[in-house]
């Protein structure tokens, strides 16, 4: 066969998937500039950028992007902090290290808007162990999922729960993959610990932070599962990030063309992150694969 | 690190001690759940000792909910034989798909290549809804809304950018030497493909399809907005359950029980490829 054709003739079903997923995405934005509500077809008609003048122009936006920014800050941050730090001390491969880490995986394999449901169960105010725990502790009127100040909060939670491993993991495997050199001869030295780790440990582990960083930046600000499973961005707007916002213009306002413009400032952003990603990515990946 | 002292070696047991009893905790307590009546459940304070029943699962398996007001007829056990087929073709389709398409990418440079590898890598990237809601409407107007072969092709959206990019990395890192000593021999490239290049590389093609399985057995958007409650998977069947069964706490410990048991054995058996498929390749664990 022709050495020439084949790679095309080997990727084509690929391409073809990609050619599937870039009419959808065409369509959007052609959607995005289009006066089009499914309740209304015959006022159907493109308006340009009218859809993206009247989002920006609306304060429900301007809180959707709010609590959107609050969710990915809070879940990214938190699960950096606690990844890190399990990490850190799971680092030595020892056996019992080793199974606590797979068991740590858990949470990440399960789905997580079932996840949400078992956060569901165990903050129910009637029976939910977690209630009964803070009502040891005097705190009796918490109504997590259920009431506009503490829903957000109460996702968040979930959200760290499920995905707090997958940072964990990868750091793990960044730790243990680092060259053990530095460490022998800052020990022989006698250098400080915390000298070690700001000037050693943490510049080395860089690049896996900020890929597992990326990875869940770029998931966390488009969050659904957990939030639609829980709250369906409720009670009011107190949990309404961009794709649950998106979901609810479509599907309980019919208001496709806003919907969709929703979706296209989404897109911007994660594409913008996606651009840092592939960037650092390839780094990483001409390393792990560099060595051999 | 060999010279800690006594009491940080206390603080880091505390530490990983608090840190596992939060993310197991909830797996534990949703099992101990799942074999309660509800007068169990409802008790307080809860008790961790109890006499265990089948019930739960009995009611579950056979499909009829008897409450207090009634029985009711249950949809469960198909929502998780859906998962079960969804998740399992669309691996398969992927991997006919993928694989061929890994292999070009890794063995052959050609500028096409690596501009499909990034637009896969992209889709991973790109909100979900985004593709998903102009794809209902095109969905219903090509008829294939509320269909398996509809949403078999949307996961691929989730299983093909995971199998070609783990798979690439794995064709990488084998020798293209006996692949070509082989070529010589007078074998045609098919052979070689299928003889040589799919065996060395049948680890990573394992890996990928066991992860993309999980993947694909977790989603929950595509069927939600693409499948109506008879094609829909375990993870929007359990969504509907909590709503039917209202107050039966039993019964739905139980669905989760059994909707997240796959995952977590599969995981469990799959743990040493999990890094790697988890960074897409970026990663080495």
């Amino acid at each position: 066969m022709n050495r020439r054709v084949l790679p095309y003739l080997l990727s084509l079903p690929a391409l073809i998937v990609c050619i599937g997923i870039i009419v959808p995405f065409v369509i959007a934005i052609y959607y995005s500039m289009q006066r089009y509500n499914l309740a209304l077809p015959y006022l159907r008609g493109f308006i340009w950028f009218g859809n993206y003048q009247s989002l920006f122009t609306s304060s429900e936006f301007w809180k959707t992007v709010t609590v959107s920014l609050l969710y990915t800050v809070f879940t990214v941050g938190i699960e950096l902090f606690l990844g890190l730090g399990t990490a850190l001390l799971l680092r030595r491969p020892t056996t019992f290290n080793n199974i606590a880490a797979i068991l740590l995986l858990l949470p990440l394999m399960t789905a997580p808007a079932i996840a949400s449901l078992m956060w569901k169960l165990m903050t129910n105010p009637g029976f939910g162990i977690l209630s009964y725990l803070i009502s040891l502790v005097g705190i009796t009127n918490f109504k997590w999922a259920s009431s506009p100040t503490t829903a957000l909060f109460t996702v968040i939670l979930v959200d760290i729960w499920v995905y707090t491993p997958f940072i964990m993991v990868l750091l793990i495997a960044g730790l243990r993959a680092l060259p053990r050199q530095p460490f022998e001869a800052a020990e022989l030295d006698g250098v400080p610990r915390t000298f070690v780790f700001f000037r050693i440990t943490l510049p080395m582990l860089m690049p896996y932070i900020i890929t597992a960083v990326l990875f869940r930046l770029i998931d966390s600000i488009q969050q659904f599962d957990i939030i639609y499973a829980m709250t369906q961005g409720g009670p009011g707007d107190s949990t309404l990030v961009f794709q649950v916002a998106a979901y609810l213009e479509f599907f309980q306002y019919t208001n496709v063309g806003r919907s969709a413009a929703i979706l296209m400032v989404l897109w911007v952003i994660t594409y913008v992150l996606s651009l840092v990603f592939v960037k650092n990515w390839r780094r990483l990946r001409e390393r792990a694969h560099g060595a051999v | 690190m060999d010279h800690t002292s006594p009491l940080e070696t206390i603080f880091r047991r505390v530490a990983l001690g608090v840190i596992l009893v939060f993310f197991l905790f909830p797996i534990f307590w949703i099992v101990l759940m799942s074999f309660q009546t509800n007068e169990q459940i409802l008790r307080i304070p809860p008790r961790v000792f109890f006499s265990p029943t089948l019930s739960n699962y009995k009611a579950l398996i056979s499909g009829e909910l008897i409450t207090t007001v009634g029985s009711l007829k249950l949809t469960f056990m198909h929502n998780l034989w859906n998962s079960f087929f969804l998740s399992t073709t669309s691996v398969l389709v992927a991997l006919v798909l993928g694989v061929p398409a890994a292999y070009a990418f890794a063995r052959f440079k050609f500028r096409l290549g690596e501009d499909i590898a990034f637009t896969l890598l992209s889709i991973r990237f790109a909100p979900p809804l985004l593709i998903l809601l102009p794809l209902s409407l095109l969905f219903n107007e090509i008829g294939l809304s509320d269909t398996y072969i509809g949403l078999i092709w949307v996961y691929q959206l989730i299983c093909l950018p995971l199998i070609v990019w783990i798979v690439r990395g794995y064709f990488e890192d084998i020798s293209p030497d006996i692949e070509h000593a082989y070529r010589i021999d007078g074998h045609s490239w098919a052979q070689t493909f299928f003889r040589i290049a799919v065996p060395l590389a049948r680890p990573g093609i394992a890996a990928a399809g066991l992860l993309s399985f999980i993947f694909a057995w977790n989603n929950f958007v595509f069927a939600l907005i693409l499948g109506s409650a008879d094609k829909q998977p375990v993870t929007v069947g359990a969504l509907a359950f909590v709503t039917a069964a209202g107050i039966s706490y039993g019964q739905i410990a139980a669905a989760i029980v059994l909707s997240i048991l796959p995952t977590l054995a599969l995981a469990l058996y799959a743990q040493r490829y999990l890094v790697e498929g988890l960074s897409l390749g970026a990663v080495k664990g």
